[in-house]
């Protein structure tokens, strides 16, 4: 039986994928639970693609290994597409409708697949898509994408949607509180009515 | 006692504290710079941090603090300590009286570095210990008890974190920070401290001589320790160790090594009690030699026998599979699956905004046949751009330009180097270019702050690393006194003047120095500069795609034409190199 509980978290350096893992990591610390992660930092941090891991109730290494993932929390599609291989077929992918075209595209020539084509190509995974950009809007601040990818996800993660709620409090700079805290219980909301890929 | 969700930095600092911490430099790094950057922003201090000009300073700034009796840190990546080599080798023969931990994070998988150097071989090069955590928490509880091991051998100790112990994180039990710090006093002794070779040979002696009892020692503190459980076993080390607890069967034997020297005879004694084993570690077989040397019959598998990888980056499923491959079961079976094919690569890139974009348009527009050797730093990232040759370490644009262009190459040479690169060890060979008769042009990158690992601050950002203000040093007046025949400073947004500049230079003869200076974008953005957007008059694009051939990531483009997108941070130079005038300010279109 598999011990931990994980999750990759992906997207582009500057999106916030370190502080939703925070998040997971505290809310961890509220329920007395393990908990290992693995972060990228130094190069990629300049908008190249970046990856979290987070093991809850990991007692060993914090790396998970392709194949093995619980959940893939993607906050580009481009992204859910590079690391799809870390979920097992049938595999639980939230991820955000929305895709940053990468400047390798233009300078090189490289063709890059739409919003269908992946979407279409992600199908055989068990998907919800969500407009994090209308949503963080909708709470007051388009900077809460990552905050609403996490309220999205949280009906599949194993810890209390109140625990989440009180970390998010406590990972977020004191004047964003409110507009996280909404931005996570409409993600949540979104996340639950799990908008089917088209 | 508490548990917090720590970074590997974090808790290796916050151990800093708890062992009462009396001193602390560093030059920054990847993955090892967190460690000072938590230091020096506590909010209540009682030792001294600093930020210095290069590990080799770093280094022997915290060797004087530990001869001082204090207990002192010093932290870098591991190419650092190739800096810092000398001063290293020599510390172990006079030792030191305070702790003395020096921290050198290695890089298996190269993630952020230039190679993958295994640190443990300094260790054993130098005769000193060498402590290897394999989980965050681990590295935490080894740091706290460095200092002390430190002062019980009177000797520096090495700290060999890798970046998936830095850059991890875990609930980590923590300790009380220290309030029991100690006066610095020198108390002279020319027998420890001057090393003329009528004290050295003494030195090296008893440096020897402490050797077995510190091998006693290790194994005492349970850094190396060991369970048996069959016949057949399993020795790892560092972060290897932790995916080996991962996937090993109830029935194998497991040692794990977390610090060297090796105690031969203990080694000796586990091996002998199994018919087979197998080493796993990442980087250089430093185990499995020693493994070898003690085993008498054992059946041994490694690197060697080609069963475990040399270099990169293991995973659970890496550390499987050589389980596997030596004939033991592990008790979870890794899916092979591979990456989805065709993907367009999202590799790093210079921000939008850069200040090192345009000085590399300029600086190739104006010398097309250019050589440009480069150096580190976030401007490696125009290897993108066409704009980088050669690469190989820190200050070594500079050499390796005057090299090229006084071995009888007769196209131009024009370098770039970082301000803080430059300041680290940049100045000599700029010095030695002038002084041997190099014809060339240095460009100095000056963003004011060393951006690349965090933007941590150095000599010219005039703040020191705890906040307080220091005099920015005059980058011109060190390339005047160094004896440049011509130096010039420009704003890289400024793309006429910048072009100008560059092709005024390229009529001279001699070392030639151009500073483009502008403050990195993140921190003019965090200092609250706010620039207007650009924005592309549809009317006007023709589509003939040279902004595209800029590289700035805020920059689309389509068939048709281009567009600006909401990364803009209104840097303006695109307007600048449009042909068609398309470009402007966003509202005034």
């Amino acid at each position: 039986m598999k011990p931990s509980f994980d999750i990759l978290i992906v997207g582009i350096g500057g999106q916030g994928t370190v502080l939703a893992s925070n998040v997971l990591g505290e809310a961890c610390i509220l329920e007395h639970r393990s908990v290992r992660s693995a972060e990228t930092h130094g190069m990629a941090q300049r908008g190249g693609s970046v990856e979290s891991h987070i093991r809850i109730d990991g007692k060993f290494g914090s790396l998970i290994a392709p194949g093995t993932a619980d959940l893939l929390i993607a906050f580009d599609l481009l992204e859910a597409l590079r690391y799809r291989h870390y979920l097992p077929a049938g595999g639980r992918l939230v991820v955000n409708r929305h895709l940053v075209v990468p400047t390798s595209v233009y300078q090189q020539g490289l063709a890059v697949p739409d919003e269908e084509s992946i979407l279409a190509a992600l199908s055989d995974l068990d998907v919800t898509c969500i407009d994090a950009a209308g949503l963080a809007e909708e709470a007051g601040s388009v900077l809460s994408q990552n905050i609403v990818m996490l309220g999205a996800a949280s009906g599949d993660i194993p810890l209390r949607p109140e625990t989440l709620e009180e970390a998010v409090r406590r990972c977020v700079p004191p004047k964003t509180v409110e507009i996280n805290t909404k931005a996570f219980r409409l993600g949540r909301a979104a996340g639950k009515q799990g908008a089917p890929a088209p | 006692m508490a548990v917090r969700y720590l970074l590997g930095n974090e808790g290796i600092a916050h151990a800093c504290l708890e062992a009462n911490i009396d001193f602390a430099s560093g030059y920054p790094g990847t993955p090892s710079s967190e460690v000072i950057d938590v230091l020096r922003v506590q909010k209540e201090r009682s030792f001294t941090v600093e930020w210095s000009t290069n590990e080799k300073v770093a280094f022997e700034n915290a060797l004087a603090a530990a001869w001082c009796g204090l207990r002192a840190l010093c932290t870098m990546k591991h190419v650092g300590l190739n800096v810092a080599a000398d001063p290293l080798m020599t510390s172990a023969y006079t030792g030191v009286t305070g702790g003395f931990v020096v921290l050198s994070a290695d890089d298996p998988f190269a993630h952020s570095s230039q190679n993958e150097q295994d640190t443990r071989r300094y260790a054993h090069f130098a005769k000193l210990p060498c402590l290897d955590p394999a989980s965050v928490q681990e590295a935490h509880d080894m740091m706290r008890d460095a200092f002390a091991l430190s002062e019980e051998f009177g000797l520096p100790v090495i700290f060999r974190p890798t970046t998936r112990i830095c850059h991890s994180k875990g609930d980590v039990d923590v300790g009380e920070v220290g309030t029991d710090h100690r006066t610095a006093v020198f108390r002279g002794n020319p027998k420890q401290y001057v090393v003329i070779p009528a004290h050295t040979r003494v030195l090296h002696k008893a440096l020897n001589e402490k050797q077995p009892a510190l091998k006693k020692r290790l194994v005492e503190l349970g850094y190396n320790r060991h369970t048996v459980r069959g016949k057949t076993a399993v020795i790892a080390s560092g972060v290897a160790a932790a995916y080996v607890q991962e996937v090993l069967p109830d029935d194998v034997s497991l040692a794990v090594i977390g610090a060297y020297p090796i105690d031969e005879e203990w080694l000796r004694a586990f091996v002998d009690r199994h018919e087979k084993v197998l080493v796993i570690e990442e980087l250089d077989p430093v185990v499995e030699e020693a493994v070898r040397q003690a085993a008498t019959k054992t059946e041994v598998f490694g690197k060697m026998t080609g069963t475990v990888p040399f270099g990169g980056e293991f995973t659970p499923a890496t550390v499987a599979a050589a389980m596997q491959e030596a004939g033991i079961t592990p008790t979870v079976a890794f899916p092979a699956a591979a990456p989805v094919q065709g993907v367009p690569p999202r590799p790093p890139i210079l921000c939008a905004g850069c200040m090192h974009r345009p000085t590399f348009y300029a600086m190739r527009k104006v010398f097309r046949d250019g050589i440009f050797p480069s150096d580190i730093g976030c401007y490696t990232l125009g290897l993108q751009l066409g704009a980088v040759d050669t690469t190989i370490c820190m200050g070594a644009s500079i050499t390796i330009g005057s090299g090229i262009a006084r071995s009888g190459e007769e196209r131009p040479v024009v370098c770039t180097i970082g301000d803080s690169t430059f300041l680290h060890t940049g100045i000599p060979g700029l010095l030695n270019a002038v002084y041997n008769g190099a014809d060339m042009l240095v460009v100095i990158l000056d963003n004011r702050i060393t951006a690349m690992t965090g933007h941590q601050p150095n000599p010219n950002t005039g703040v020191t690393a705890v906040g307080a203000e220091s005099t920015p040093i005059s980058l011109e007046a060190i390339c005047r006194s160094c004896g440049a025949s011509w130096v010039e400073t420009v704003d890289p947004y400024d793309l006429p003047v910048l072009l100008d500049t560059f092709r005024r230079a390229k009529e001279r003869k001699g070392v030639r120095v151009i500073i483009a200076k502008q403050p990195c974008v993140i921190t003019a953005r965090r200092s609250g500069v706010r620039r207007k957007p650009y924005a592309v008059d549809p009317e006007r694009c023709t589509g003939c795609g040279v902004c595209r051939s800029f590289g700035c990531p805020a920059i689309a483009f389509s068939e048709k034409n281009a567009t600006i997108t909401e990364l803009c941070a209104g840097c303006g130079v695109c307007a600048d190199i449009c042909p068609s005038g398309a470009i402007g300010k966003e509202g005034r279109r």
